[in-house]
């Protein structure tokens, strides 16, 4: 193995790691401020990719084009959920909690089958496509967009939490409801905007991946789980913690297929993820 | 089976709480035990007999989940991992050793309990959603191993043969006898709850479950009482696998080891009410029966049209029945009795209320 293939594949995992970490900004964010693990978290993905490929076929916009209006759609979305299905199980037992997010996902799977078929379906032709050399290395545009495009709303997603009055109020929510309610800050309104937020990202993550992945109402199934270890890894509630998690994800993932086997990239970044819960059962970057 | 004896088993079962006043719900159980030892003398569709069945396997294993989840409020959603290896460690030994299909069951639940220990020493002391998203992981790393492993049929699944029929070789032509067999095993697993429930583990695990940290001021072994219930839960449910690998002959890792079937045994739990005895058994015959009625009359569709009822009716429920169908049906008789106590006797109210 040349040292060119090991670069290679690790920059492929950085890459596809940044979206991880995209799809677990949400649903560690909404974790954090409201203590729900959101099983519907992928299908917000695959909402995403199909408002890019129907956009796209439908009126020729390039995906990066009406990434904004998804995101702004999925916004409403995550929002509308919320009050009409979360509000009503913020005090519910974990389990009730659970049983009803899960529900949503079979519910979005099945109504995007419904709708779209279970066909496969994906963007030809977009602005990014292809691929080119940079320093030896043989990169897929989409990817790289898609990276950078993952980095940029991460930052803009951390921005805004640490440099905002509204972000300061969502994460004084997120560390002391009774607290933050004392303050004049309204939580319901906090919870509704994690919601927002989560989905949008989820949904920015869908429209970056809508451009080089196949789209399919299942599309959600293939991401949550990685999510959901990502989000363990860096620690439920920790935005930081979840960036660095997608990394770590992305990079194992492809570096295992390299070294043992692609039928096992799955089971490394699982064991992977278990054994740094012997060690730190809060993850890396978690409160205890 | 005269009527003194269907009375004399449902006061078995009857919870501990419900005891002092439980003259409605022995009678409920009655009609219940009743309706289940006459089903298959009634009812003659084999397709209607076989959703009697699922039913059944689903409550069995529901029940088994909830020893694990219930009493002792370790939330797992991996249980797939017991129920696959279940089903493939006894059929295996069908195949590759000829063993007797009852001793491969009591095998496959042996296994079980024994991986359940490595299970529960990487699992048990983390906490809530960590301690649910490891044991995802857990069943998760089993069904890619089991899809990879040559030995074990890999993607491809494993088939029972069906040349020798009869309760020796456990496998049968016609339904009734595993009707039988999964009322007799959905039976043993009740005693086996009932057993737990009037035991010092009973007493431990709902300690642990309510007050961790008062349990272990005075005493109790945490990560041992947890240990126990989560082997005694993995033997049961490795019998459920067992017992569907015999009906189905024919197993693969998507069908028995997926966190779909994990999920489906919580979900069971869950919807009927986690924590009580017969919880499991009612969400199982509302589960089951939604699944599999919506899967005949919308499924064939190919649109999904049966996953949006079946997913829609699991989030109403979950929104407006939180404490589960049995725990909502609970609520309300205290409710209406506490309420025709008010009419007469305010103070005997109070009490009743404070218990």
């Amino acid at each position: 193995m040349t040292l060119e293939i090991l670069l290679q594949t690790l920059a492929s995992g950085v890459l596809i790691g940044l979206i991880y970490s995209l799809v677990a900004i949400g649903l560690t964010m909404i974790f954090g401020v409201m203590d729900i693990v959101n099983f519907a978290h992928g299908e917000f993905l695959m909402l995403g990719m199909y408002a890019s490929f129907w956009m796209f076929s439908l009126y020729g916009l390039d995906p990066l084009l009406t990434m904004p209006l998804t995101m702004l759609l999925l916004f409403a979305f995550g929002v509308l959920l919320y009050s009409v299905v979360i509000r009503r199980i913020i005090d519910a037992p974990m389990l009730s909690q659970i049983f009803a997010t899960f529900g949503l996902m079979l519910l979005l799977r099945g109504v995007a089958q419904f709708l779209w078929k279970p066909d496969f379906r994906s963007v030809e032709n977009s602005w990014v496509s292809g691929s080119f050399k940079f320093a030896g290395l043989q990169l897929g545009t989409p990817q790289l967009v898609a990276g950078i495009g993952a980095v940029v709303i991460t930052a803009a997603v951390y921005l805004f939490l640490h440099h905002t009055k509204v972000g300061a109020a969502l994460e004084a929510t997120a560390a002391d409801k009774e607290a933050a309610r004392l303050m004049g800050i309204d939580s319901n309104r906090m919870f509704a905007l994690a919601w927002g937020l989560g989905a949008a990202c989820a949904g920015a993550a869908g429209v970056l991946l809508s451009t080089f992945f196949p789209i399919f109402p299942e599309v959600g199934a293939t991401f949550i789980l990685l999510a959901f270890v990502v989000v363990n890894l860096g620690g439920f509630g920790s935005v930081t913690g979840a960036f660095w998690g997608g990394i770590i994800v992305g990079v194992t993932e492809v570096m295992g297929g390299l070294l043992i086997g692609p039928q096992y990239k799955m089971a490394i970044v699982l064991t992977l993820f278990l054994a740094v819960l012997m060690f730190r059962p809060q993850g890396l970057m978690g409160k205890a | 089976m005269s009527m003194k004896n269907v009375y004399f088993i449902s006061r078995c079962f009857a919870p501990h709480s419900a005891r002092g006043n439980s003259t409605v719900s022995s009678l409920v159980l009655c009609a219940a035990i009743l309706i289940a030892l006459l089903i298959p003398f009634v009812v003659s569709s084999p397709s209607h007999l076989n959703l009697a069945v699922l039913v059944l396997m689903a409550a069995q294993l529901g029940v088994a989940w909830n020893i694990l989840g219930g009493y002792a409020g370790q939330v797992s959603l991996g249980h797939a991992a017991f129920y696959g290896l279940g089903a493939y460690a006894s059929t295996l030994l069908v195949l590759k050793f000829g063993l007797n299909p009852w001793i491969c069951m009591l095998a496959g639940g042996l296994v079980a309990a024994v991986v359940s220990l490595g299970f529960g020493w990487s699992c048990l002391r983390l906490k809530g959603h960590y301690f649910a998203m490891a044991t995802i992981a857990v069943a998760e790393i089993l069904q890619i191993v089991f899809t990879n492993w040559d030995y074990a049929g890999a993607a491809v699944g494993l088939t029972l043969p069906m040349d020798k029929t009869g309760w020796a070789y456990l496998v049968f032509s016609d339904k009734t006898p595993y009707y039988w067999l999964a009322l007799g095993l959905l039976a043993v697993t009740l005693l086996a709850n009932v057993a737990i429930e009037r035991s010092y583990l009973g007493y431990y695990l709902r300690a642990i479950k309510d007050e961790p940290d008062a349990a272990r001021s005075i005493g109790v072994d945490i990560s041992k009482y947890k240990q126990i219930a989560l082997s005694i839960s993995a033997f049961f449910t490795a019998l459920g696998g067992s017992l569907y690998a015999q009906k189905e002959l024919y197993i693969d890792p998507a069908s028995v080891l997926s966190t779909s079937m994990s999920i489906k045994m919580a979900l069971v739990s869950i919807l009927g009410g986690v924590g009580t005895l017969f919880g499991p058994v009612v969400g199982a015959v509302v589960l089951t029966s939604i699944e599999e009625v919506t899967r005949a009359s919308f499924g064939g569709s190919g649109r999904g049209t049966d996953l949006i009822i079946y997913a829609g009716l699991i989030v109403v429920i979950a929104v407006f029945y939180p404490s589960g169908l049995l725990g909502w049906w609970r609520a309300r008789v205290e409710r209406s009795r506490a309420n025709l106590a008010l009419g007469s006797k305010p103070a005997e109210t109070h009490q009743k209320g404070a218990r």
